[in-house]
């Protein structure tokens, strides 16, 4: 995905809600963690623990919103990264936990924080990356989210950090 | 500028005078990762371009989550990383060796060093006076084979233990009380910073053991300052010569600072499913168990095996209750073996299985069945934590672990060490 292309689109798709602390235990839990060498049959197991039909109902693009501190717990990237595999086009949360919310950026997976009380399952969400906004279209409500810090708004644009770092051989998150 | 100890080592690595908030591609000391993170770190790196490691020494790779492998999916992992890390002169730390945390502590941590691990509880070696933080596999890939990766630098929470520790109650009872307090994500994106007058004088396993657990309070790294505790124990380790003094400047900014009075504190737990739901035991109606674990990067060395023998001499664990004992480290089990701490708890009926992870992630030697509940002195109790998600995790420190596994439900440990 190109850089331009991403911020100047609007992503729309259904909210999934879940609660607070989903721990990545809940995203890619360890008793799968056998499947971690074949991310794309993990994929079909993402957010079992915390909703068993999840990575069935997933459509591309739609979203997962969370509450407070969303992504606790383990290191393993693995739970972002399964999340976009399933095709999901942002998380939502209150808050996040810190290593989560740096593993998504890694990935390429946009993280928004924002007011998630007024979301439910189910509603149309039209989000603005550039300007900051959720439009739920279902509840006829704006949202604001947090901008993302500079550093993490370059290394989304370039894809991910792998990207970022085989694009500028080496770290380059200034020259925004 | 008077800076917090973060601050201070942060700025240290890159050359210029950096306060929290400020952002920063820095140079790493150690990069690590473990067989549930390594081989995305490797597939990474090839990803990116890179052939080698920056700094091959410095740049080890843990074999301990899935260690002896229960399946040929991790056996097959295990491969990856054997073989990525001998093409690139890296270090392995094979089955056997221990939990990375351990090793570290053990083997490479300096004071003063920045260390970069693929392992939410990466923070363990703040107790060593080294800012330590967990990371992804991407991030980890980068610092294999850039040594270097990007920080913001932290606020600091200053919590200072103060007052005095009261019989029967450990560091991880202090911990698990502090997280109970401030919750799960009440140090998100800062560091702890631990001291006081009670803090000051801990031993460096309980230093361990409440760095450990930053993590579960959302906490970037957990971090002491060092001292002749720190010297001492480097020493022992032989390696008196990487000791430094890191303390924080008088006047150092904090966030905000914690005066915990550990006069208050009893032995603690975190009930099912979160850590920063403590409770004292006290408080517990009888809740009875079915397995007991003692060990992990949080509780499996060789002073929690001694306090848990120490219990456990002369009496049996319950009927209906496994025990099991996994040391963190191949060192702490050894020591454990020649002083006969291994002979007491198998004696009164614990089962001892080989350093690593051991049940604590999921994958084998201890998965719990449905309904059970485990008294475990890991760090985390999330739902599905131990396999299972139908069963319910309790954590605690090895004193109430061990005696509660003579009783057969959570008990006070205080009622055998009072």
């Amino acid at each position: 995905m190109s850089v331009s292309k991403r911020n100047s689109e609007i992503l729309v798709g259904r909210s999934f809600k879940f609660g607070d602390d989903i721990s990545t235990d809940l995203i890619a839990p360890g008793r799968l963690f056998h499947l971690r060498s074949n991310l794309v049959e993990l994929a079909k197991h993402v957010l079992e623990d915390a909703d068993p039909g999840f990575a069935k109902k997933v459509k591309p693009g739609d979203f997962v919103v969370g509450g407070r501190n969303f992504g606790l717990g383990s290191s393993r990237e693995h739970a972002p990264l399964i999340m976009k595999i399933a095709g999901v086009g942002a998380v939502l949360a209150k808050s996040f936990a810190r290593i989560f919310f740096r593993n998504s950026i890694n990935v390429g997976l946009p993280v928004l924080i924002c007011d998630t009380d007024k979301i439910n399952s189910g509603d149309i969400l039209e989000i603005d990356l550039k300007r900051g906004e959720v439009n739920n279209k279902t509840k006829n409500l704006k949202l604001k989210f947090n901008p993302l810090p500079e550093v993490m708004i370059k290394i989304l644009n370039d894809g991910g950090l792998a990207n970022h770092i085989a694009k500028n051989k080496g770290f380059n998150l200034w020259d925004i | 500028m008077n800076k917090t100890i973060s601050e201070k080592i942060i700025s240290e690595h890159t050359g210029s005078d950096l306060k929290a908030g400020d952002i920063a591609v820095v140079n790493v000391d150690i990069v690590m990762s473990q067989d549930g993170t390594g081989p995305l770190a490797v597939s990474q790196i090839k990803k990116m371009g890179f052939s080698g490691v920056k700094n091959p020494k410095r740049s080890i790779f843990f074999i301990d989550h899935a260690s002896p492998s229960p399946r040929k999916e991790f056996s097959n992992s295990h491969i990856v990383l054997r073989e990525f890390a001998s093409q690139v002169g890296a270090v392995v730390s094979d089955v056997g060796e221990g939990i990375c945390h351990q090793i570290l502590l053990e083997s490479y941590t300096c004071p003063g060093d920045i260390i970069i691990g693929g392992d939410s509880h990466t923070c363990t070696s703040g107790a060593l006076g080294a800012f330590a933080t967990g990371m992804g596999s991407t991030d980890i890939a980068v610092g294999y084979a850039l040594a270097k990766t990007w920080f913001m630098v932290p606020q600091t929470i200053k919590v200072n233990f103060m007052r005095k520790i009261n019989k029967g109650v450990f560091a991880k009872d202090l911990i698990v009380y502090l997280i109970g307090k401030i919750t799960s994500d009440g140090a998100t994106y800062k560091a702890l910073e631990f001291g006081g007058e009670v803090g000051s004088r801990l031993s460096m396993d309980d230093r361990f053991t409440i760095s450990n657990m930053a993590v579960e309070a959302g906490a970037k790294t957990g971090i002491f300052s060092s001292d002749d505790i720190t010297r001492e124990y480097l020493k022992k380790q032989g390696r008196e010569n990487c000791f430094k003094e890191i303390s924080a400047d008088k006047g150092a900014k904090y966030e905000k600072i914690i005066d915990i009075d550990c006069s208050v504190i009893e032995p603690m737990v975190s009930q099912p499913h979160t850590v920063d739901n403590a409770l004292p035991v006290s408080s517990l109606e009888k809740i009875i168990i079915n397995q007991v674990f003692i060990g992990t990067c949080t509780n499996g060395r060789f002073s929690d095996l001694k306090i848990a023998a120490d219990i456990l001499k002369g009496k049996k664990v319950a009927g209906g209750v496994r025990l099991i004992v996994v040391p963190a480290s191949k060192d702490i089990y050894l020591k454990a073996l020649r002083e006969g701490v291994l002979e007491t708890l198998i004696d009164s009926g614990a089962v001892v299985q080989s350093p690593g992870c051991g049940p604590c992630v999921g994958i084998h030697q201890g998965i719990l069945g449905d309904g059970e509940v485990c008294l475990s002195t890991q760090n985390r109790n999330f739902k599905g934590r131990m396999g299972n998600t139908s069963s319910f995790i309790y954590i605690c420190s090895p004193a109430t672990a061990a005696w509660s596994s003579v009783k057969g439900y959570i008990a006070d440990p205080r009622e055998v060490l009072g």
